[in-house]
Formats: C-alpha cells, structure tokens, sequence
C-alpha cells in the first residue's frame, strides 16, 4: 500500500487577505480580484496532487430500468485501472438528499433517470478511466418511464416509490371557498426546464488520511450538509470528513446537491490514492438538478376597476427522478405564487412529483420564477380587460407594509410595490429605432432585416421572493473572528463556513469586521468544516445570515477589548469605540492605540482576542397543511422590471433594447457588487424567456452542450438602468434584504410581456421560441 | 516512451516546442493531445480554464502568435513553434497587473471569475487592434465569450477602462 503523503494539494484553499479600505454602504474591491485577474485563483478543477488518480462514472443510458447485473471484470482488468466500484461498496447508507434521503449513491436495483451514477472508475489517467467506464457491462430490462408530471399526478400512472409519484401538494386557502367577481381572467402557462450553467463544471478531490477518514476539496454551496451526506454515505463520523471549499465556477443553485463528492471519496479510501474527478460539459447537464420546469393554471377575479378579488392558482412542478428541494419549490410556488398582490381570496394547489425526467432541485429564485410568468402574464391580461396600463393594475393591487399577505403572514417592513414601478415609469425609454444599425436589430449579425417586420413592445414586471429558508428551518450561521496584532498591526480574521461562489460574500465579510472593529487589513480564511456550519449560499441569504453572525462575532469581539481598554483608560466601555486602528471616546478623542492594547500581555493573550457566535434570524413556522397559513418567511425582497423589445414578426427573432429595474435591497454593503448581482440575475432571467432551456424528449435530454443550450452573450443583453432602493428591514442585520434572486425573477417575465405587447400573441411558454411568434 | 492506452497499444508521441509567455516548454504528448490540456496539465498553467470543451464558451481563450484562440479546439502539436501567451502572460514583467487585468480588478469585471482569463486574452488582443474602442465596439469585442455572473455590464466598463490605462501608460 502506498504512503499517505501529509502535504496539501496544488491548489488547496488559503488565506485571502487585503488592508484595502472599504466599510459597509463603500465599494470595496474583491479580496480575491487580483488573483482571479492572473490566473492564479485555484478552482477545483485545477487541484493537483503528482500520485493523484482520476476518477470516472458510469451513467445509466434509460429513464427507467432495473439493473439484471452489473459486470465490472473487463473494466477492472484495463491496465491503468485502480478500482471499480458499485452500489455494493458504498459502506455506509446508500441514499443522500438535501430534504429527503431518497438518492443512491450509486444506483442499487432500479435506475430513474437518463445520467444516474451506476458505477465508479479511478484509473492512472482520466482517458483510461474514461475508456474503461465503457467496459463496465450492465444489463438492464428497461421499465416504463413516466416522463410527463400530469401523468405523474394521476393515481393510475405507474408509482416510482412506495409513497407515491407526490413529493409535497401544498394547499393554500384564504378567504370565501367560492369568491365570484365581477371581472375573470384566465390563463395557463408552462415554464421550461432551465439549467445553472455555471462556467466551471463540477470538480473535487478527495484525498485519504491517516486517520482512516478523507479530506475532500470541492466546489460546492453548503459545505456543512455535503458533509453530513458524506459521513451518511461512508460509515464515517463528521471528525473525519473534512470539506474544504475550493474555486468555485458559479453556482446559482446547481451545487446545492451532491455531484461527485461521495464518489470521489469512495474511490480514494478504496485506493488509497488521492482522487480527483471533473465532469466535463456534457455530464455536467446530467449531473447537477435544473430548474423545476412547471405548468400552471391561473384564475384572478376583480371588481370592475381591477381591484383583485380572488386567486386561484395550479402549479405544478415537475421534481424528476429525485426529490432534491423539490419540497421547499413548492413551498415557494404555493406561499408566494400569485406574486405580490392584494388577495382577499386565495385558492392554490401547488404539486411537486416525481417522474423519470431529470431531477430538479435549487435555482436561483425557485419557485417564484416560474409561477411569476404566469402571474404577470395574467396582470397583464386583468389590466386590458379593464382598461388600464400595465403599471397601473400593479400599482392598485401591490402589497404594502403592513397588508397580510396570502398566508396570512403580516409583511412587516418595507413593501415598495408602487414605488418600484413608478420608477421605472419615470425612467427614460430608449431611443426609437433608427434603423440605421442593422446590427440593433433582431438578427443582429445574419443581417435578416432592414426594419421591416420589426415591432417594438415595452412590458412590466412586479415580483417579490422570500430570503433565507423558511416554513420553520433552523437556519443559521457561524462566524469565528479573531482581532490580533500581526506585523505591528491590529488585524482582523475571520473564517466561516459559508460559500463564496463568486456573489462576494468574501467581501462583505471583511467590510463587516473593518466597520465593527475599526481595523484595516481583514484575512479572510478558507472556507472548510473546521467552524460550525455557515448554512447554504442560496436563498440570497449569506449577506443576511453568515452577514449576520460575522456581525455578532465582531460584536463580542469589541466588548471584550472595550472592556479591557475601559480598565486602563478610565473611561466606561459604553464611552468606547473603535476606529481606524484606535481606541476612541465617543468625543472623537482617540484614547489608545489598538495595537497597543492587544499586545498587553496582561490583559491579552498572544493570540489575541477571539469569539465564535451562531447566529439565527427570527424563526419562521411550518404552514399549516391544510390551509397553507402560518408565517413561512422571514422577510420579501421586492424588484420590478421593465423590458423593451423588438421583435421581428416575420422570424420570429427578439432584440431585447432594454432591460430596466428597480429593487428595493435594504442596504446595499457594497454597491457595486449589488449592481453586479442585478445586472448578472436580469440576464438569467431573460435567457429563460428567450432562449434557455434543457430539451427533454421522453427522459431524454436533447441538447446537453452550450452549443444547444444557449445563454445570453453580450449581443443579447441589452443595457440596463437600474435603481436601488434601501428601505433598511428593522429584523434584518443593517437592515439588509436580499439581492441575488429577485432580478431573476421579475426580468424574464417583463421581456415575455414586452413581447406580447409588441405582437398581440399569447404566448403562454417560455422560452418563447421563434416559431411561437410566428406561428409556424 | 510509450503511454498506455486502451488497448495496451503504443501511441505514438511527438515533440512539440512551445512558447509560452515567452518561456519555451519541451513536451511530448500524443497527436490529439488538446492545447488546453497540456498548458494545464503537462506544463502547470491553470490559469486558462476549460468550460465547455467545445469551444463556445471561450473561457480557454489564449493567443496565439498574438490572435485569439480556441485552446480547447486546438491539438498542441498544430501549436508546435508557435508563440502562446495565456493570462499568466497578461501581468507584467515586475509583477503588477497588466491594463486589462487591472481594469477588470477595478470594474468589477468578474464574479466567479472562471470565464475571466478568457475575456482577459480576447480583450488584450482586441484593444491592440484598436486601442479607443466605443462602447459598441467593445461590446463587440466580446461577443464570443460567455459569462454566466455579471450580466457583461461591468466587462464592457472593463474594456474601456482598459483602454484608457492603455492609452495612460503610452507614451507621450
């Protein structure tokens, strides 16, 4: 057996670290720009160890089979080749899942979805792991697939568990069980399936220790619950499953799950090798869960002036193969589905089921992005029938602070419902067509047109998402920080466990501690399970909730060198802040100098002065199951687009001119990076309405290359104007609301409307194809 | 020298002579050995990323002699004699950042930051061919990369900042 080397891989995690300024509310610069800029920054698909080995898997070839036998000889006789491996070598619990246990680690009798990990190959090269993963025979009879979540729904389709085809029916009921009105609209719509498609695919490496346990390096959203897989999947206590974050290539949602960590894991303890895996563009399409597609069926009654009376909403979601966050989907689906509005009455069912498609779990504003397109779709629609402008029928009908919502949930900070969209009425439209670029036109580049065909279309949106996970998750996090005097100097660390994926988390931590201890040059450590858990980076809550405990951490930290500068200075520690590397009165009079007080040895020990806070928001409560009533979430972040089009009716093709928006975050902590979520997340959301989605044809997917899934290049995204509003929520650490869902959500529905507009078609799908507008 | 494959059978390796950043790298690797995996595998620069290995996302974008190019699409033995630079070559001599990496520091101009080392290529070689770009332009510029994170905004602010360090550190 080979030695155990004790050294890190090339491209482990370490100290990010920067003494530029930049407090809370200032633009300050990444801490890992520089790095990024050069090419230096390590992603996990760029850890290195020389006796590394590569790992591989087998995928299933069916939507629906069962496994006759699993023949592993030829592959494992491949020179080259260190191990094979299948369900009967996962030690521990062969079933991981963020909500439910419900997923092999590698499939045991049945396999429920084209791509599902059968078998796992480590070999001396990943071409010759590769090569031999073709020779690992297995026999399957191929079973019926259910492959459409109607079907899935009806009780004489086929059961894929013992449970039944249902992961969560959420029932929300509100008001008189049959309201009637004066004015009826409705419609249905259905939403594609979309997919993260982050830059960087999915990569990791595990490497075995002496301790008979495993170190794995991974890109990853929430290091704590991996790590409870992990341990789950390997017999192995969490003492001896240490994850650390590496490079992460975006995330959105799609490394919220599992990929390849239990596998890389399985295949280093078995080989004694360290192990490294990365999927490639191909299996990445079958290795992460997409966005839920949905089909919904929506109803809205109102008085004679588009006074809402009722809601009515069947939502429905297509889960896949495994139930991943299928059931925190429908929750958002059914607590926030009607969007934003003033709801006397209320009636939704919303269904997440199981099929054989691919499994569907987190993405950027689930469940709120898909029901938005049929709730903006049908405000629209109210608005003509009752003859009043878009902006109009959503400014009457907005929520606002105070209104109880259709859960009978008080919002209780700032609702600016009216205010975003007199924002964007107020913002200057963009010039009429010229026509003397042809470039700006639909087509672009293939030079289709000249003008003619071309319609112009402006359409608005008005949406709102919950922050932090809700219906009564412990959700919280962990912040350590430490103040000390490095190098003469007062510094800063801090370390938590939440993910930086590219959204500045990093950032915000170090602007935290520099306005709450008053020091410069704050090192940021790797992320990794040697603190508690810091909780997923999704639900646009880490600004909020890890915000939050560094805040709380930084606090501790304070009292304690306050008080000990308050027994040498004369001065209460209540009369005491800290400030630009001093110990300052309230008076502005600087009394000590930090760096000083932190080396009294008297008072400090060497390493200074360290706390560990766990930090909770306030709680929320699980929905009553009948009615869907109770106080789900924490708090709304609002945003509304506007989007203007041209579209060329006779191809079918969109130009989208402008894409702007208003979004109330509470208080921006780095503006910039604001800015850059809303700019980045009105872009996702208008590739749903134009052009992204994962074709899937009986369980299969058709198009799994960024050659046929397209996402927005410069040329389709238009300049934006953007507003930001900053109503501080008084619950919320300086009074912060999240950022990174809501431009998701509210811009693809405004490009749809815009297109509607500009065409008089219903357009009741996205992505709205060219054949959907032309009609061929 | 032989590698193993498959079959067992012996692969034929060729000697391939590359210029990288100026620096010459001896590496002997099969015919259909990709440019992308031998700067990230056989000679340790990781800077330039794979995304797609299909060469539309253009996170592997290098230069080569000065032009932008696919690494991912390119086999290292049709580089052989030729002069690559990837984003390590984009800082300069004394170790400070170069004009388009500095800009994309400064503008926000990444998230991630794994698509970036492409831009950072594309844009170099896209403002020595025309050093004032108009915001069309250099919209233009980058059209044929992909970001998923910052909704391009801030990298077109990136590459007219860029061109105005450019034009700041030439001479009078």
């Amino acid at each position: 057996m080979t030695s155990i080397p004790l050294t890190s891989p090339q491209g482990a995690p370490s100290d990010t670290s920067s003494a530029a300024d930049g407090r809370i509310g200032e633009n300050a610069l990444r801490p890992d720009g520089t790095l990024k800029v050069t090419g230096e920054f390590a992603y996990a698909s760029d850890l290195w160890m020389d006796e590394m080995v590569w790992g591989t898997t087998v995928r299933s070839p069916h939507p629906h089979a069962r496994i006759v036998s699993i023949d592993i000889g030829p592959a494992l006789a491949t020179p080259g080749v260190y191990a094979v491996l299948t369900a009967e070598d996962v030690p521990g619990a062969n079933a991981v899942g963020l909500e439910h246990e419900d997923q092999p680690v590698l499939a045991e009798t049945v396999v429920r979805y084209k791509g599902e990990p059968v078998a796992i190959v480590a070999a001396d090269h990943p071409e010759i792991a590769r090569q031999a993963a073709k020779k690992v025979v297995v026999e399957y009879d191929v079973l019926e697939a259910v492959t459409d979540a109607r079907a899935a729904l009806d009780p004489a389709s086929v059961q894929l568990r013992p449970s039944g085809n249902v992961v969560r029916h959420l029932k929300v009921r509100k008001g008189e069980e049959l309201p009637t009105a004066a004015v009826v609209v409705s419609l249905d719509f259905e939403v594609g399936m979309q997919d993260q498609a982050f830059l960087g695919p999915e990569s990791g490496l595990a490497v075995p220790a002496e301790d008979g346990g495993v170190d794995l390096y991974v890109a990853t959203q929430w290091l704590h619950v991996d790590q409870r897989q992990v341990c789950s999947a390997l017999g192995l206590p969490p003492e001896k499953v240490r994850l650390s974050l590496s490079g992460v290539g975006g995330a959105f949602g799609g490394r919220e799950d599992l990929s390849m960590h239990v596998h890389a894991c399985l295949l280093a303890m078995h080989t004694n090798k360290p192990v490294k895996m990365v999927y490639n563009r191909e299996e990445s399409f079958y290795g992460h869960v997409h966005r839920h597609p949905a089909t919904m069926s929506y109803e809205f009654g109102a008085e004679p002036d588009g006074m809402l009376v009722y809601g009515r909403a069947e939502i429905l979601f297509d889960g896949g193969a495994y139930a991943s966050s299928t059931g925190a989907v429908v929750g958002n689906g059914g607590t926030l589905g009607l969007g934003p509005y003033r709801f006397p009455n209320v009636h939704i069912d919303c269904y997440g089921v199981y099929t054989n498609n691919p499994p569907c779990g987190a993405m950027r504003g689930f469940g709120c992005v898909q029901a938005a397109f049929a709730h903006e779709a049908l405000m629209d629609a109210l608005a003509e029938r009752v003859g009043v402008s878009p902006a109009a029928i959503r400014k009457l009908n907005g929520v606002r602070e105070g209104d109880v919502n259709i859960t009978g949930q008080v919002i209780d900070s700032a609702a600016p419902c009216e205010e975003l969209v007199q924002i964007l009425l107020d913002m200057p439209l963009p010039a009429e067509r010229s026509g003397a670029d042809l470039l700006s036109l639909p087509g672009g580049v293939a030079n289709s047109t000249h003008g003619e065909g071309v319609v112009r279309g402006v359409g608005y949106a008005l949406t709102y998402k919950n922050v932090g996970f809700s219906e009564g998750f412990d959700d919280y996090s962990t912040a350590r920080v430490r103040l000390q005097v490095i190098g003469g100097e007062a510094v800063a660390s801090v370390h938590t466990a939440a993910a930086e994926v590219g959204q500045g988390l990093i950032t915000v931590e170090q602007q935290i501690c520099r306005t709450e201890l008053g020091v410069g040059r704050v090192v940021v450590h790797p992320k990794n399970t040697q603190v508690g858990s810091g909780g997923s980076t999704s639900a646009s809550r880490q600004t909020y909730v890890t915000g939050g405990a560094v805040k709380a951490a930084c606090e501790a930290v304070r009292a304690r060198v306050l008080a000990a500068a308050a027994q040498v200075c004369g001065h209460t520690a209540d009369d005491l802040a800290l400030d630009g590397g001093k110990v300052v009165a309230r008076s502005g009079e600087v009394v000590l100098d930090l760096a000083e007080l932190l080396g009294d040895a008297e008072l400090f020990a060497d390493e200074g002065v360290e706390e560990t806070v766990e930090w909770r928001h306030r709680p929320t409560e699980a929905v009553d199951p009948e009615t869907g009533q109770g106080n789900a979430h924490v708090q709304y972040a609002f945003s509304a687009h506007r989007a203007v089009v041209d579209v060329d009716v006779d191809l079918g093709l969109v130009k989208v001119v402008a894409l702007d928006t208003a979004q109330d975050v509470g208080k921006a902590i780095n503006p910039d990076a604001v800015l850059g979520q809303i700019q980045g997340g009105s872009t996702q959301g208008m590739g749903l309405a134009l052009m992204e989605e994962i074709v899937v044809k009986d369980g299969h997917i058709m198009n799994p290359s960024f050659t046929d899934y397209l996402i927005p290049t410069i040329l389709d995204t238009p300049p934006m104007l953007i507003k930001i509003l900053e109503y501080a929520d008084p619950h919320a650490p300086y009074g912060v609301r999240g950022v990174g869902e809501p431009p998701t959500i509210s811009s693809g529905p405004a490009v749809a409307a815009a297109i509607r507009q500009a065409t008089g078609k219903a357009l009741r799908r996205v992505p709205i194809r060219p054949e959907h507008i032309t009609g061929t | 020298m032989t590698e193993q494959t498959t079959e067992a059978v012996a692969e034929e390796l060729h000697d391939v002579r590359l210029t990288v950043n100026g620096a010459s790298y001896d590496v002997r690797v099969p015919a259909r050995r990709l440019l992308s995996d031998a700067l990230r595998h056989d000679i340790g620069l990781t800077g330039t990323h794979v995304g797609c290995e299909h060469g539309v996302c253009g996170a592997c974008t290098i230069l080569l002699d000065g032009a932008p190019t696919r690494s991912c699409l390119l086999l290292t033995v049709s580089a052989d004699g030729r002069e690559v630079t990837t984003v390590e070559g984009l800082t300069e001599r004394d170790g400070s950042l170069g004009p388009v990496q500095q800009a994309f520091k400064d503008c926000h101009g990444l998230q991630c930051g794994f698509c970036t080392p492409g831009f950072l290529t594309t844009i170099t070689a896209g403002l020595r061919d025309n050093p004032d770009p108009s915001e069309a332009e250099a919209r233009d510029m980058i059209g044929g990369n992909l970001c998923r994170c910052t909704g391009y905004a801030n990298i077109v602010a990136a590459v007219l900042r860029a061109a105005e360090l450019g034009a700041e550190a030439e001479p009078a």
